[in-house]
């Protein structure tokens, strides 16, 4: 039971994550119309400044707030460099750009930092595990990831419900000719959205990197969960990407945990062994064939433009 | 009496808060020539959407010769023999005349499941697609590129391709939309030699050539029926004219109707 | 997408090329001739990236029906490849060494696992169509990591290539090769035959106006799935032929960066276009090897190419060439 709860917490933690990247994904798709797999290196990169950045000063903190302060920064400059001539293009030809980005960067990264990964070590306070339910222990950095993680989502929501910018956003979400007409500065409205998702990607990649990992590659791997998430959710719908976030890191986590014991209960021992591995890492792309038959369009579809 | 072709009973959609189709209700029977009309924002996109199947409604029926195609999705519906036209050009522009309208035969000359062989070949294909050409008048045109053709002889085409699937209904989305007078009198000249053989729901904003096609008009106004019978009495009832033809839409601002007698 | 139907009425050939027919016959004159420049200069090495590169131009031929000629784009069709591998893998392992059962198993597979992508994934269009088939793909791919029978991560070794009971050795490079050129050569007759058919007809009027198709009344959706799946198979053939070449299978056959690999061969090609994905395949590796001699790290040159082609060069290399390449 305990392990239960570890486990959820463990898949809830996993969807914030996948909430940080798919939420800038879907806001770029959503008001751009620009697929961009590229947003894997933006949140490698962050997990690599933060890498450097506290071993430069030692303190987690700061290299948290450089790290994510330079992913910004890269992601704007990105934006300006390569990634307007773009825009209003096939996706094809936006799939077929920013996939030479993926190994632009790839390469990069092992040019700056070396083939090896890094590692980026916890401060001590972060270590223990705290108490949040009578016999049940949790990792307190696992904690603050969701709590980090809630606490910008509800910023994102406030910004994007409250605020002049996120006003922009939505208008721009849904009638791009209409905002440009209006006078707005379009090109710098894209650019500050560019690198908002940029700067959620590099979070995401700072706050997994003690934990998870600081490699070459990683952003592919869940930047295919990302894209999922965002399928399931409905693109460019925010609430969605939150919604979806969760029950996919739920069902990922926990379909991992239990799922090998559940068809140990049902199969041979060594047809459990062979399946199990392979059907849990199933089981996220089984829920998405599901949402596609049943709901195409997503669980909370975008209004459309 | 004999059962309508076409039976539209109550039929309903809401987009958001805006009903685009508010029980809309209609029988057509067979060789009719049935024209809607109404201003902008009408509806009547939407009552085609829901007749070719790209829409669904949230209630109502539909009936083409007694079955329920209701839900029935927008392939099967031609090969039932309801064809339609579109507004909007969207002809295969790369290619001829002919290569288009005989795609349009080829959808009803067995399945396409054959590999092999050249399709732009096949004289079964080709020769009907001249016909249909021939029959709307671009016959000579035959062998011509799409994007250069004009916008009337686009139209033109695009009642070809319809004609091309054998149909039993005839749905014109504003074939005369865009036409200068010359052109438009040419479409009337087809449509009217068209009406006999098949039965036709034409969607036109364009007066003049409404009261000299149709058997009968249903007007609609915000997705409802006002009005629907025969031209004189539509011409004569007090809620069209104030609603539409009053308004002097089709005539400019001093209120000339367009088609006035 | 701005695709179009193709157009002449005029006797149209049978065997549309699109790139100036001139570069393609020396092209496959070239081709031919490898094995034999190969012998006479011993560069071994020739012969082996030569015959990888036509089986990759398989894969890439098979794509680009769906994609250039179909607007579909399969951001996932290395599975075909991984699964058509892993058939030849799994029975070779299994001790069924001959090709003749091997090989009808890799395509049929392959043909089974495009059905059932096709079948869920052709519901969507554009970019969701992009992300699942590579949700799919990479599906495919960490099953293929669970199965620790056959190596897992680490992949299998193919201690035998497909036996042919004595009439083909495919230990024979010089034979191997000539055998992966016939197939590809075969596999562009196919594609050629198959575009200006009924059924090709069918598929290129719904990748440039599905609305319109359906108007007149097609069943779009059929006939898009028997086309996914034909290139599903083709593609499966195609990673027998790569199980045989390298000996070897591992989950890294189909990794989505593969999927992108056989994007990028066929838009650098020319999408639409009957030669472009040999043109496209043998520019990519050409690159690929070239790169890799001058620089550690070829990607930083790589990557930007990329993006610059698909920034500026829509028809790719047969539209450059003057060929009428549809992009």
């Amino acid at each position: 039971m305990l392990y239960f709860i570890e486990q959820c917490l463990n898949g809830i933690q996993l969807g914030m994550l996948l909430f940080l990247l798919a939420a800038g994904l879907t806001l770029v798709f959503g008001i751009m119309d620009l697929v961009n797999l590229a947003h894997g290196s933006l949140y490698m990169l962050g997990a690599y400044f933060a890498a450097s950045f506290a071993a430069l000063t030692g303190s987690f903190v700061i290299a948290v707030v450089l790290a994510v302060a330079c992913s910004l920064a890269a992601g704007m400059a990105l934006e300006v460099i390569a990634i307007r001539p773009l825009y209003g293009r096939d996706h094809l030809d936006q799939v077929l750009g920013t996939f030479g980005l993926i190994l632009f960067f790839n390469e990069l990264v092992r040019l700056i930092w070396g083939p090896a990964g890094m590692t980026l070590a916890l401060p001590s306070p972060m270590l223990r595990a705290v108490q949040i339910l009578p016999g049940v222990y949790y990792p307190a950095y696992r904690l603050v990831i969701i709590f980090a993680a809630l606490a910008v989502a509800a910023a994102l929501y406030l910004m994007v419900m409250r605020s002049r910018l996120g006003m922009l956003i939505r208008a721009g979400a849904s009638n791009r000719e209409m905002v440009g007409a209006l006078g707005v500065n379009i090109k710098l409205l894209y650019t500050l959205v560019f690198g908002l998702g940029a700067a959620l990607a590099g979070f995401a990649g700072v706050m997994q990197a003690p934990i998870l990992t600081v490699q070459i590659g990683m952003g592919e791997n869940i930047l295919i969960l990302a894209l999922v998430v965002i399928i399931i959710g409905g693109i460019g719908s925010i609430r969605g990407a939150f919604v979806a976030a969760i029950l996919v890191g739920l069902i990922d986590t926990v379909g991992r945990a239990f799922l090998p014991d559940m068809l140990r209960l049902m199969l041979s021992r060594d047809a459990a062994e062979t399946l199990g591995p392979a059907l849990s890492s199933m089981s996220i792309y089984m829920l998405t064939a599901a949402v596609l038959v049943f709901r195409p369009e997503g669980l909370f579809p975008a209004a459309s433009r | 009496m004999a059962e309508p072709l076409l039976e539209i009973d109550e039929l309903t959609r809401r987009f958001g808060g805006v009903i685009a189709a508010d029980a809309i209700t209609l029988a057509i029977p067979a060789g009719e020539l049935h024209a809607v009309i109404g201003p902008n924002g009408a509806g009547k996109t939407t009552l085609i959407g829901l007749l070719t199947g790209e829409i669904t409604p949230e209630a109502g029926a539909v009936r083409f010769d007694g079955s329920d195609i209701t839900r029935l999705a927008v392939d099967r519906r031609n090969r039932l023999g309801l064809a339609r036209s579109f507004q909007i050009t969207s002809l295969f522009l790369d290619v001829t005349a002919l290569d288009n309208v005989a795609l349009a035969v080829q959808a009803h000359r067995g399945h396409s499941f054959r590999f092999w062989g050249d399709a732009r070949r096949e004289d079964e294909l080709r020769d009907p697609a001249q016909a249909a050409l021939d029959r709307v008048g671009l016959g000579p045109r035959a062998a011509m590129r799409v994007d250069r053709l004009s916008h009337g002889e686009h139209r033109q085409l695009e009642i070809a391709m319809a004609l091309a699937t054998q149909p039993r209904l005839l749905l014109l989305d504003e074939p005369m939309a865009g036409m200068g007078p010359e052109e438009s009198a040419r479409m009337v000249a087809l449509l009217r030699e068209l009406k006999g053989s098949t039965t036709i729901l034409l969607i036109e904003h364009d007066m003049e050539a409404v009261f000299a096609l149709a058997d009968r008009i249903t007007v609609l106004v915000y997705g409802r029926v006002i009005a629907s019978g025969e031209p004189a009495a539509i011409r004569a009832d007090p809620a069209v004219r104030e609603a539409y033809l009053g308004e002097g839409e089709a005539g400019g601002a001093d209120g000339r109707r367009k088609g006035a007698p | 997408m701005t695709a179009r139907l193709d157009s002449s009425l005029e006797a149209a050939p049978r065997l549309r090329l699109t790139a100036p027919a001139a570069f393609n016959i020396v092209l496959i004159a070239i081709l031919a001739l490898i094995p034999l420049y190969a012998r006479l200069s011993g560069d071994g090495f020739v012969l082996t990236l030569s015959t990888r590169m036509l089986i990759l131009a398989l894969g890439a031929v098979s794509l680009n029906l769906i994609m250039g000629y179909g607007g579909m784009v399969s951001f996932g069709h290395a599975a075909y490849l991984g699964i058509g591998g892993y058939a030849v893998g799994i029975l070779a392992k299994e001790g069924i060494a001959s090709g003749l059962l091997q090989w009808p198993v890799a395509v049929a597979a392959a043909a089974l696992y495009a059905l059932l992508v096709g079948a869920l994934s052709l519901r969507t269009r554009g970019v969701y169509f992009i992300m699942i088939t590579l949700a799919f793909a990479q599906m495919i791919y960490f099953v293929a990591i669970g199965l620790d029978r056959y190596g897992g991560d680490d992949g299998l070794t193919i201690y035998r290539r497909s036996q042919f009971d004595g009439w083909l050795d495919l230990n024979d490079k010089t034979l191997f090769y000539y055998l992966c050129f016939t197939l590809l050569l075969a596999g562009i007759y196919l594609v050629s035959r198959l575009i200006n058919s009924r059924f090709g007809l069918v598929i290129r009027g719904a990748r440039s106006n599905d609305r319109r198709m359906r108007a007149i009344g097609f069943p779009t959706f059929r006939y898009r799935l028997v086309c996914f799946v034909i290139a599903g198979a083709l593609c499966g053939l195609a990673g027998a032929l790569l199980a045989n070449h390298t000996n070897f299978i591992s989950p890294a056959m189909m990794h989505w960066t593969r999927s992108g690999d056989l994007i990028v061969m066929v838009v650098l090609g020319g999408l639409g276009s009957l030669f472009g994905p040999l043109i496209g395949t043998a520019t990519f590796l050409l690159l690929e090897e070239a790169l890799s001699r001058v620089t550690s790290y070829p990607d930083l040159i790589l990557g930007p190419v990329l993006l610059a082609v698909a920034t500026y060069a829509h028809g790719g290399i047969a539209g450059l060439l003057g060929g009428r390449a549809r992009g």
